[in-house]
């Protein structure tokens, strides 16, 4: 590693509104390094280096690339300095090849046939230096995520960056794909590359980088050498107090079997995504599903809870549930299911509602809150302030609407809505996923109690961690299947990983 | 974006909308080398300046009224329903098919009739555009107009070749035996409007729509699923709010409130069903909807609004050079303005709010 | 129904076609791009007006054309304006600007020459004149091919046979230019095109003026070569049939020319209440019915554009 300085941000600031999401940032990354930028969800990390990528522009600061001040009004000012970006979310166009979304924006002249060409060879010469494989004339809805991360870093060692920046790179990855990644950065800096890695997990912090620099609350608050640190130190930088990685939780008191479920099976377009899961579900028993983002987990929730339609066969508490898509997820609702879904925003809540309608969401017929033909808004008001004073939602008011909530209140609003319900089986997705850490701590005390109440608990989350620390047991799901079930005080990250890979121990 | 205040929103937008309407008509008029405070003063005097204008303003913003409320419930269910027009031509075969085949014994029991029959067809004619767009996924705009077309090819055949007397030239179909009152028929009202006039008593029955309306979108769970449904079909679909039921009620429903304004001009006004008898007013309902905030009691409004603008743009058809049509500049532009171009009107206004905070 | 009355027909579908082909392929680029544009009919509309008297008063149909293509061209712009720069609702602005154009064509048409919002009857050099192509006298005795290719395929106006060779002309645009890549990027995903450095905002607009001129060439079609002046309300739903047949065509424009070829083949039908025996009514819904059974049945799954309708906004 040469002493140089590939980028140097100096006093960024910049702010959406009322939210300051950069606050006089200074930042120093070394040339042919790899540097890891770690923070809490909101952190404002995603923002700074869309500021570093022309994306957004910084409300004050400078950026200074290989020591000299480069202006990075747009994204075209980015890609003439030197820096390439892999986004959280891929930005590919989907029915196009691999080849013809390298070339988007990067063409040599105006018809196509010769950029094609010339793309064609300089792409099979990348992928030999840096083991990046892909096929450049397959299209990129056909191709894996990773392989689509794949093209996204082909796309910036096209536009020949020297700086590469991944946002949240191995989130959609499963640990094997991840390792690859790795060995594919640590190439790059091999080759004389700088890399940004922007991530919240600290495993993959300690694991690849050289140095680290950790956000909080939109500031920067330290800068240390990778090696002279421990996760520890790094967790409390992020949080700002000392955390409990673990959950306090008795063993579980397991009683009657509250869901059996057989040979659960759910096709979108003619794909099968869902290929026959069985499930034991008991009184006072937390089953945590783990497994890579797109594996089967919301097909499966969503199946239970009614919203999409597929077979097998399904029991609650003696009772068959009717999967054909005759029963919604009303009908779930009375039958006993709570469900708080993985996409919070997308399915949980109306964003436009007031707070005390999303109460009464997929609950609205309800006696409680009717009187005769008429809704009673009085007492889903009432009922609302009520919720807010038990879960602590801040600002405690009924009327604002959901979308001026921060991630955290609004999960509160949506747990609450679903655990007052007393349901004998709650279905509980990414619970915390977007949530700050006094929230997750809230709401992991909320699911463990309802546990503790003889309820079963079906919990899907991508954070491995959170899976192995609130679970009794944790099945693992690959490809829409089930490959393993192991209890959760006996099983480890590897064992978890290779079954995440689709790897079982078939010795 | 910044925030401006609520107030504003409700309030200033729809009215800075309207004033860039008004300018942008003005120049139109001045283009056509007419004078439009002469323009102005016609339709103020033609529309509002005695009994009898206003027997006709509130004659037209009944039919409004119904439109606009037409369309509003279709916004809320995040459906465009372009077909108002269609659907009222089709409430009025219903009006017509129940006033000259039912030997009704008295004009309030054939009111009844009327409407049920009119909302009966409309809702139907609606609801095959909302079922194609559940189950088939044909997208409703584009079917909703081509009903419009098939509902006026439907109507010019019943009345030439089906319903018509014989005898007679015109295409249309025999009086009905029954009507209703006009608003000077009333006593009490027949003090101010001393003439005929067409304005009738289904104003009441239009005011008692946007009642029902209200209530049943805001205090109703059946409202709340439409509006939910309208904002978010995934998050309806996890609340267990069916997508296929609720685009058919909410569609049927619309298209009641458009047939149901031909209580107003086909029973009411005319006496008969003759071609083309909405008159365009199913599309006005879009623009009456969107200067409404899609509410009803801003639809209320709005309607007033259009019923001037229509009664005053047909007296400048009879007293101006000006052509009638003028009436389908500004609704165009209302509907560009209030429709399209609000964000527009909303950044105008938060620059001028930040300004004043800053200051 | 014998050969001659077969070909009156033809003829008559290929002269119906065009206008629905051009207005198809307007929309194609538009929503390609992401720009849901139902306000084809309105820019339509003013071309076939602007044309119609401008190539009256000038005696050349040619500027009448050019004065169309500009007509049409303001109004895409005012789509544009509204749908691209203010993110406002694609479709109302599209209803709006149908309803601008409805009016407006009146009033400046009474205005201009008092004929009740008709422009006069335009004659000569004012229209796109029937041009016979070569050898087609001399084929026509050549059995059944002869007189298909003299009757149907020669003796129609230039703007026929530019509209024909607008669709390969599409293609090639769309699939073999640097520009047509962008275009179809923008229309699926503007995030990505934003991120490679391209302006979605100016590729959008773009597409909207490409809309705009060939409506515009569509227009001029109507009031100066199929008819002889502009009449009210003359596009009588073309530029809704032609969505629907994009639809059809599931956004592609060889697609285009074989859905509109059908759509104009029901219209001429219409046109014949002696070869098919229905009430004339019925056989003027019978476009608008055909095009709702297209849409609910026969389209097999059509994936639009998957970024069409949607304002493109940079997500934090």
């Amino acid at each position: 590693m040469t002493g140089d300085t590939a980028i140097e941000l100096r006093g960024i600031s910049k702010a959406f509104g009322s939210v300051q999401a950069n606050k006089d940032i200074h930042i120093r990354v070394a040339k042919g390094s790899i540097h890891g930028i770690i923070g809490e969800n909101g952190a404002g990390k995603s923002t700074l280096m869309s500021i570093l990528y022309g994306f957004y522009r910084a409300d004050s600061g400078q950026i200074l690339v290989d020591g000299r001040e480069t202006p990075i009004p747009d994204s075209q000012a980015a890609i003439r300095a030197g820096i390439g970006m892999v986004f959280q979310h891929f930005k590919l166009v989907q029915n196009f090849t691999v080849l013809e979304n390298v070339i988007l924006g990067v063409e040599d002249g105006r018809l196509l046939r010769p950029s094609l060409a010339k793309a064609r060879k300089e792409l099979a010469r990348l992928s030999k230096d840096y083991g990046l494989e892909v096929d450049p004339d397959a299209k990129i809805e056909d191709l894996s995520v990773g392989y689509q991360q794949r093209v996204e870093i082909l796309k910036a060692l096209y536009r020949q960056a020297d700086i590469l920046i991944l946002d949240e790179p191995t989130g959609v990855l499963t640990p094997a794909e991840a390792d690859h990644l790795f060995r594919i950065l640590r190439g790059l800096r091999e080759q004389g590359k700088t890399v940004i890695l922007i991530t919240h997990k600290l495993r993959e912090i300690m694991d690849i980088t050289d140095e680290v620099s950790v956000m909080r609350r939109g500031e920067m608050i330290a800068s240390v050498v990778t090696r002279e640190t421990s996760p520890p130190q790094l967790a409390e930088l992020m949080v700002g107090r000392k955390v409990l990685l673990r959950v306090d939780k008795q063993p579980a008191q397991l009683g009657e079997v509250v869901l059996q479920a057989n040979d659960l099976r759910v096709s979108h377009d003619g794909v099968e995504r869902l290929k026959g899961v069985d499930l034991t579900i008991r009184r006072g028993e937390i089953l945590g599903i783990a497994g890579v983002a797109g594996n089967g987990q919301s097909e499966l929730m969503e199946l239970l809870a009614g919203i999409v339609a597929g077979t097998g066969s399904a029991r609650l508490l003696g009772r068959e549930l009717d999967l054909s898509g005759h029963e919604d997820g009303r009908d779930r609702r009375h039958a006993g299911i709570g469900h708080v879904p993985e996409d919070r925003q997308h399915l949980g809540v109306i964003m436009d509602f007031a707070a005390w309608e999303n109460v009464a969401f997929g609950y609205h017929r309800e006696d409680a809150y009717r009187s005769g033909p008429f809704t009673d808004n009085a007492a889903l008001k009432a009922d609302t302030a009520a919720k807010m004073e038990r879960f602590d939602v801040r600002p405690p008011l009924p009327n604002l609407a959901i979308k001026h909530f921060s991630g955290g209140n609004q999960q509160k609003i949506i747990v609450a809505r679903e655990i007052e319900r007393n349901p004998d089986l709650l279905l509980i997705g990414q619970p915390t996923r977007g949530v700050d850490i006094g929230a997750i701590e809230f709401i992991h005390k909320q699911i463990v109690a309802l546990r503790d109440q003889g309820k079963a608990i079906l919990l899907v989350s991508v954070e491995l961690d959170e899976v192995m620390s609130l679970s009794d047991r944790v099945a693992v799901m690959f490809d829409g299947r089930i490959m393993g079930v192991r209890d959760a005080a006996t099983t480890n990250e590897r064992e978890l990983g290779l079954l995440m890979a689709g790897v079982t121990e078939t010795a | 974006m910044r925030q401006i205040p609520r107030w504003a929103d409700v309030v200033l937008v729809p009215l800075i909308s309207l004033l860039l309407a008004a300018i942008c008509a003005t120049l139109v008029i001045l283009a056509i080398g007419q004078d439009p405070v002469e323009a102005l003063n016609t339709m103020v005097t033609g529309a509002l300046g005695s009994a009898y204008g206003w027997g006709y303003t509130l004659y037209y913003t009944t039919s409004f009224i119904f439109t606009g409320l037409a369309v509003t419930v279709a916004f809320h269910a995040g459906l465009f329903n372009i077909g108002g027009e269609g659907q009222a031509q089709l409430g009025g075969l219903g009006v017509a098919l129940a006033l000259l085949f039912v030997p009704w014994p008295h004009w309030t029991v054939a009111l009844l009739g009327a409407i049920v029959a009119s909302a009966a067809f409309g809702a139907v004619w609606a609801a095959i555009p909302g079922w194609l767009q559940a189950k088939r996924g044909s997208h409703i705009v584009i079917t909703t107009i081509m009903f419009n077309y098939i509902a006026y090819s439907l109507i010019v055949w019943l009345l030439v070749d089906v319903l018509r007397p014989p005898g007679q030239a015109e295409p249309a179909t025999a009086r009905f035996a029954h009507g209703i009152p006009a608003l000077s028929d009333i006593p009490g009202l027949n003090l101010v409007f001393t003439q005929g006039i067409p304005a009738n008593i289904s104003l009441f029955l239009a005011l008692l729509a946007c009642i029902g309306v209200w209530a049943l979108l805001w205090r109703t769970p059946l409202g709340y699923e439409i509006r939910a449904f309208g904002k978010s079909e995934p998050a309806a679909r996890y609340a267990g709010i069916r997508p296929v039921r609720t685009i058919m009620i909410a569609m049927a429903l619309s298209g009641a409130l458009a047939g149901m304004m031909s209580v107003n001009n086909v029973m009411g006004e005319s006496g008969r069903l003759m071609q083309n008898a909405s008159e365009g007013a199913g599309f006005i309902g879009i623009a009456v909807a969107l200067m409404g905030r899609n509410h009803p009691f801003g639809v209320v409004l709005a309607a007033l609004l259009f019923g001037f603008l229509y009664q005053g743009g047909a007296e400048l058809g009879l007293w101006t050079s000006i052509p009638i049509e003028l009436r389908i500049v500004i609704q165009g532009l209302v509907i560009l303005f209030t429709g399209a171009l609000d964000h527009m009107v909303r950044m105008m206004l938060s620059l001028v709010f930040s300004r004043r905070k800053v200051a | 129904m014998d050969y001659a009355t077969l070909l009156q027909i033809l003829d008559s579908t290929l002269r119906l076609t065009v206008p629905l082909l051009l207005a198809c392929l307007a929309g194609l680029f538009s929503e390609r791009a992401g720009i849901f544009d139902i306000g084809l009919e309105g820019k339509m509309l003013v071309a076939a007006m602007t044309s119609g008297s401008v190539a009256f008063l000038t005696g050349s149909a040619w500027i009448g054309l050019a004065a169309g293509i500009g007509a049409s061209l303001l109004w895409a712009l005012m789509h544009g304006i509204a749908s691209i720069t203010f993110r406002g609702n694609q479709l109302i602005s599209g209803v709006a600007l149908n309803f601008l154009a409805s009016g407006m064509t009146i009033l400046v048409a009474q205005a201009a020459f008092g004929q009740g919002g008709r422009t006069p009857p335009l004659a000569g050099s004012a229209r796109f004149n029937e041009v016979a192509l070569p050898l087609a006298d001399t084929l026509r005795g050549v059995p059944v091919i002869g007189p298909f290719y003299a009757d149907v395929i020669s003796g129609h106006s230039l703007l026929v046979y530019i509209a024909l060779l607008c669709v390969p002309l599409t293609w090639w645009v769309l699939f073999r230019t640097r520009f047509g890549l962008r275009l179809r990027a923008v229309g699926e995903n503007p995030a990505a095109v934003d991120t490679a450095g391209i302006s979605v905002s100016r590729m959008r607009f773009t597409a909207v003026l490409i809309t705009g001129v060939l409506c515009g060439i569509a227009g001029a079609y109507l009031a100066t070569a199929l008819q002889a002046g502009f009449g009210r309300e003359m596009t009588a739903g073309r530029g809704y049939i032609a969505l629907a047949a994009l639809i059809f065509a599931k956004w592609r424009p060889w697609g285009a020319l074989w859905a509109t070829l059908l759509f104009g083949f029901f219209q001429a039908l219409a046109l014949r209440p002696d070869v098919v025996p229905i009430p004339v009514a019925a056989l003027e819904a019978l476009p608008y019915v055909l095009t709702v059974l297209v849409l609910a049945g026969f389209v097999g799954k059509a994936i639009p554009p998957r970024a069409g309708g949607e304002p493109y906004v940079k997500e934090r």
